[in-house]
């Protein structure tokens, strides 16, 4: 990841630029990003997209760890329902991503910010959608700052 | 003097529970007092910081802080006892994780101030005070310890050796610990010192749990008659045993009560609360949204569920807090 942490309001000559770590599906949304390359679509390049084998295997760990870490929103992509590639994992995504969702609001952080899409491998026009739709979104909220511990307290000890 | 080894016993944002568990070791406390000089330990001896402030560094074999760190004066003793310990442990879940007191950080700290000091319905505070740092009086200047704004577990202040998990750790994780500490076979830096493995594994529930769960309402302990011997989870009631670590051997469960965490993650997991998110939501019984949500609506508080012992120690560590400039933030208050 090259550049620093944009740190730019949403108004003013230079606006904010969201960073989205995605988390896709190596079956369905991970090639619908590949395709949408080779069609040489135009979309917001916020995102950092990350491949895992199945919509499943996104630990909540992983979203939080993405938050921790400076993400201002994170995008699960995954196969539409009764097409994962391992049957069932799109639903064991469903049923966290729903749990997770209502984790994050208690800890203040805006629903906008947190999102599932289910993109198959020919849908990059959906995928091109979704992401510019939520990279507008979370531009609209601002970033979402949660690194201030070493603000705060900078002599802190490093915690892996 | 004795060469006898010195230990230091401290307590910081806690409930004193830790220190009633020393106590509760009964006769095991006797052996560990045979074993060593107990060179500070405010809660029951009358030793005092300049004491330790006078020891040379290392002086002090081990130190065992319990609680998490919420003010000036925890973290200051905090590197102190550093400073002064060979092995510093990390004792119980708040020293640990950031335990009870870590649900704090779901408030600011002008939150918590406004609540406690002016408008809990017990509170008689004419004037509004609010706590501040320093005093002046006619001359006189009385000082406070600050209060930061979040709450801290203990190797987010200071390095750390080992941890005793438990809220409190049971006497006999507290004794397997000390003995293992004196005896030089101490394992590697940075462990947890209970077993390794779920809660699940020494539940006597633990063959009653099916092979598949799945569940279409989660049930709190209030609402149902719980069968004595079944697996709570089975039973609907939200238990954190699959991702707890052992070591208590089972304690709630045998009384009745669903595991609510507090020995922590096992070693493979850094996150404990999303670990027990994870568990949970894969037993729920649906793959329809709507159905999903429903189903979700029986569990209206998932921090204070799956966060109950570690908010600090999180990997979000606490509620995002409302817009302010960077400078404020967190140093504590000046008078
Ligand atoms: S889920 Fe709870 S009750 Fe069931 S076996 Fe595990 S610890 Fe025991
Ligand atoms: S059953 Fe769970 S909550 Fe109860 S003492 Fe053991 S680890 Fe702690
Ligand atoms: S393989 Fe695509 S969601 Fe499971």
């Amino acid at each position: 990841m090259p550049e620093a942490k944009p740190e730019t309001p949403a108004v003013g000559p230079k606006r904010f630029e969201p960073r989205i770590v995605a988390f896709f599906c190596n079956w369905c949304t991970y090639l619908a990003a590949d395709l949408a390359g080779t069609s040489r679509m135009k979309y917001a390049p916020n995102m950092r997209v990350i491949r895992t084998m199945c919509s499943g295997r996104v630990d909540p760990q992983f979203v939080l760890d993405a938050f921790a870490h400076g993400a201002d929103g994170v995008l699960i992509g995954g196969c539409h329902p009764g097409d994962c590639h391992y049957q069932e994992g799109n639903y064991k995504a469903l049923r966290r991503v729903h749990l997770l969702k209502r984790l994050l609001r208690e800890m203040g952080i805006e629903e906008e910010r947190f999102r599932l899409e289910w993109i198959s491998a020919a849908e990059a026009d959906r995928l091109k959608t979704a992401v510019n739709d939520m990279v507008e979104k979370v531009r609209a909220l601002g970033p979402l700052r949660l690194e201030t511990t070493a603000e705060f307290f900078p002599e802190e000890v490093k915690v892996a | 003097m004795t060469d006898k080894p010195k230990v230091a016993f401290y307590w910081c944002a806690s409930c004193g529970g830790c220190e009633e568990a020393v106590v509760d070791l009964a006769e095991g406390v006797l052996n560990v007092v045979a074993a060593v000089d107990i060179a500070f330990w405010p809660v029951a001896l009358d030793f005092k910081r300049r004491d330790v402030e006078a020891m040379a560094d290392g002086a002090l074999l081990a130190s065992f802080v319990n609680g998490a760190i919420r003010t000036t004066e925890q973290e200051e003793m905090a590197h102190l006892l550093r400073h002064k310990s060979q092995v510093l442990v990390a004792f119980g879940s708040c020293a640990q994780l950031g335990g009870i007191p870590g649900l704090a950080n779901l408030s600011s700290r002008d939150e918590i101030f406004q609540t406690v000091y002016k408008e809990a319905p017990s509170t008689v505070n004419p004037e509004g005070a609010l706590p501040k740092s320093l005093h002046r009086d006619n001359g006189d200047c009385v000082s406070l310890p600050g209060f930061y704004e979040t709450v801290r577990a203990l190797n987010q202040v200071v390095d750390v050796d080992y941890y005793i998990p438990g809220c409190p750790p049971t006497p006999k994780i507290i004794q397997q610990a000390v003995e293992a500490l004196l005896s030089g076979k101490a394992p590697e830096k940075g462990s947890v010192l209970a077993p390794d493995r779920a809660l699940c594994d020494e539940c006597p529930r633990k063959d009653t749990r099916p092979e598949k769960l799945t569940l279409t309402a989660f049930k709190r302990p209030q609402e149902i008659l719980i069968d004595a011997e079944k697996c709570l989870l089975a039973q609907g009631v939200v238990c954190l045993g699959p991702a707890t670590r052992g070591g208590c051997e089972a304690l709630c469960t045998r009384g009745n009560m669903p595991c609510t965490g507090c020995f922590g993650p096992t070693s493979r997991v850094r996150d404990f609360g999303a670990k027990a998110l994870s568990a949970t939501a894969s037993i729920i019984d649906s793959n329809d949204e709507k159905q999903i949500d429903q189903i979700l609506d029986t569990l209206p508080d998932p921090v204070g569920l799956f966060y109950r012992y570690s908010l600090p120690a999180s990997l979000l560590r606490r509620k995002k807090l409302p817009e302010q400039p960077a400078t404020k933030g967190c140093a504590p208050k000046a008078g």
